[in-house]
């Protein structure tokens, strides 16, 4: 594999990645912060939903996102089936639960009491929220770095939903599958430790930008 | 109603479930007073506090503020005139100053020289970068008191603000809402501690089961009572 082709690879990566993680974040902490602050009708079924899809098998994803993006299927007229698209939508949806039930749970460790306290200086109903939301900073990131574990590291949809197509839909998962397959062992393991370094700088990142909003 | 009372309450009834837990028929607390509500623990005397500042919702009878009664949710103009100093005070995990000026943050006034000065008004200015985690309990409830303090409320609710403290911070505490109160601002204390409410207290009242047994000037409460309970309770004999 020649170094245009890893850095492709590695772009594709990222790019993937990281919209999956922007989808399943701006999506998944503001539902998370409604369910782990309010009380509503529902809100038992929603949080046992949210804690199975904590657990989704990868598989089973791609494996509808797959037929939803086939030609037979509701959304094959978008034609995302084998697109980098398509294996984003497949990442977020797989990532979402873990980005909203992290921080339900974040949000529902704030002390009532504390909350209470809160509520008795005269906070509107936003300013409550902000508040709750910041004092759940630790648990949010731990939320963040849970999907973004959960999407870094998936083979099974992108593999199914992306086809991991040679420049086009391989990622650095699919690649080390790929590259093992063939009996490449030394150059699956250099790709695997590329995948770790992302993975170190993306956890390193949020650790340092989350400690600098706590000072 | 004169125009003097900042609080007025009447009927007001508090139940969980069947158990009724305050049961006041009509009282007034006037503006300017340090009315001190004594009582046993268990007498209802935090509940009476959330009450006032409408942080539980009355089972019966109604409350006013400068006559407006009150209702839920409470309007956030009254909500910010009530300051209330818990008995377990809860801190933002950010630092001395910023959990003072929150207050001030909310109401979209900061101001980073009151702090420091309310800070130095409750003798913990020297902790203003400190976090609260290394807070001791007394310089903790003094910080409840300076983050009361700061917006400079009508009315200052304390709840038990001196239990469990050493004399030391009792006595700051005292001075500083003693000061507070001669500087006009209304205070509504509960304790069970006899000795501190007759020290603060220009009116008084004692709360037995959920229900104010006699209220009065705090001369009048202390030296002359006219209920036997509250003769007995002030001379430490079991009246519960």
């Amino acid at each position: 594999m020649v170094n245009n082709e890893l850095l492709e690879i590695i772009f594709l990566t990222l790019r993937v990645s990281g919209s999956a993680l922007a989808i399943a974040c701006v999506l998944g902490i503001p539902f998370g912060l409604i369910l782990g602050s309010e009380e509503f009708r529902g809100k038992k079924i929603i949080q046992l939903l949210i804690s199975t899809g904590m657990g989704l098998p990868p598989v089973v994803v791609g494996l509808v996102v797959y037929l939803l993006l086939s030609n037979q299927g509701p959304l094959g007229t978008i034609n995302w089936l084998f697109s980098p698209s398509g294996m984003i939508l497949s990442q977020s949806i797989l990532a979402f639960p873990l980005a909203a039930g992290f921080t339900s749970s974040a949000i529902a460790a704030v002390s009532p009491k504390l909350i209470i306290q809160i509520r008795s200086m005269g906070t509107t109903s936003w300013q409550e929220k902000i508040t709750i939301f910041s004092q759940a900073r630790n648990g949010i990131i731990a939320a963040v770095l849970a999907a973004f574990g959960r999407i870094i590291s998936e083979v099974g949809a992108v593999m199914l939903v992306g086809g991991n197509i040679e420049g086009h839909t391989r990622v650095l998962s699919t690649a080390i599958v790929l590259e093992t397959r063939q009996g490449k062992f030394a150059f699956a393991l250099s790709l695997g430790f590329v995948l770790l370094g992302i993975a170190l700088l993306a956890n390193s990142l949020t650790y340092y930008f989350g400690g600098q909003w706590e000072k | 109603m004169t125009p003097n009372n900042i609080f007025k309450i009447e009927n007001l009834e508090k139940k969980y479930g069947e158990r009724k837990v305050v049961d006041i028929k009509n009282i007034y607390v006037n503006n300017g007073d340090f009315f001190v509500i004594v009582g046993p623990s268990g007498a209802g005397k935090s509940t009476f506090l959330r009450l006032l500042k409408y942080l539980e919702e009355p089972t019966n009878g109604d409350i006013y503020f400068e006559g407006k009664k009150l209702s839920n949710p409470l309007d956030v103009n009254i909500q910010r005139n009530i300051s209330m100093v818990f008995q377990r005070p809860e801190f933002l995990k950010r630092s001395v100053f910023e959990n003072v000026e929150f207050p001030l943050w909310i109401r979209g006034k900061k101001d980073n020289e009151k702090v420091e000065k309310v800070l130095g008004q409750v003798d913990i200015g020297n902790l203003i970068r400190e976090k609260t985690s290394s807070l001791s309990g007394g310089e903790l409830q003094r910080l409840a008191l300076a983050r009361a303090m700061v917006v400079d409320p009508k009315v200052l609710l304390l709840d038990e603000p001196t239990a469990n403290l050493d004399p030391y911070n009792v006595e700051l505490i005292e001075k500083i809402v003693l000061n507070l109160n001669k500087a006009g601002k209304t205070i509504v204390m509960v304790t069970h501690n006899v000795f501190q409410a007759k020290r603060l207290a220009s009116s008084a009242g004692l709360l037995l089961n959920g229900k104010l047994v006699e209220v009065g000037s705090a001369d009048t409460f202390f030296n002359t009572p006219k209920d036997a309970r509250v003769k007995d309770f002030l001379e430490g004999r079991m009246v519960y």
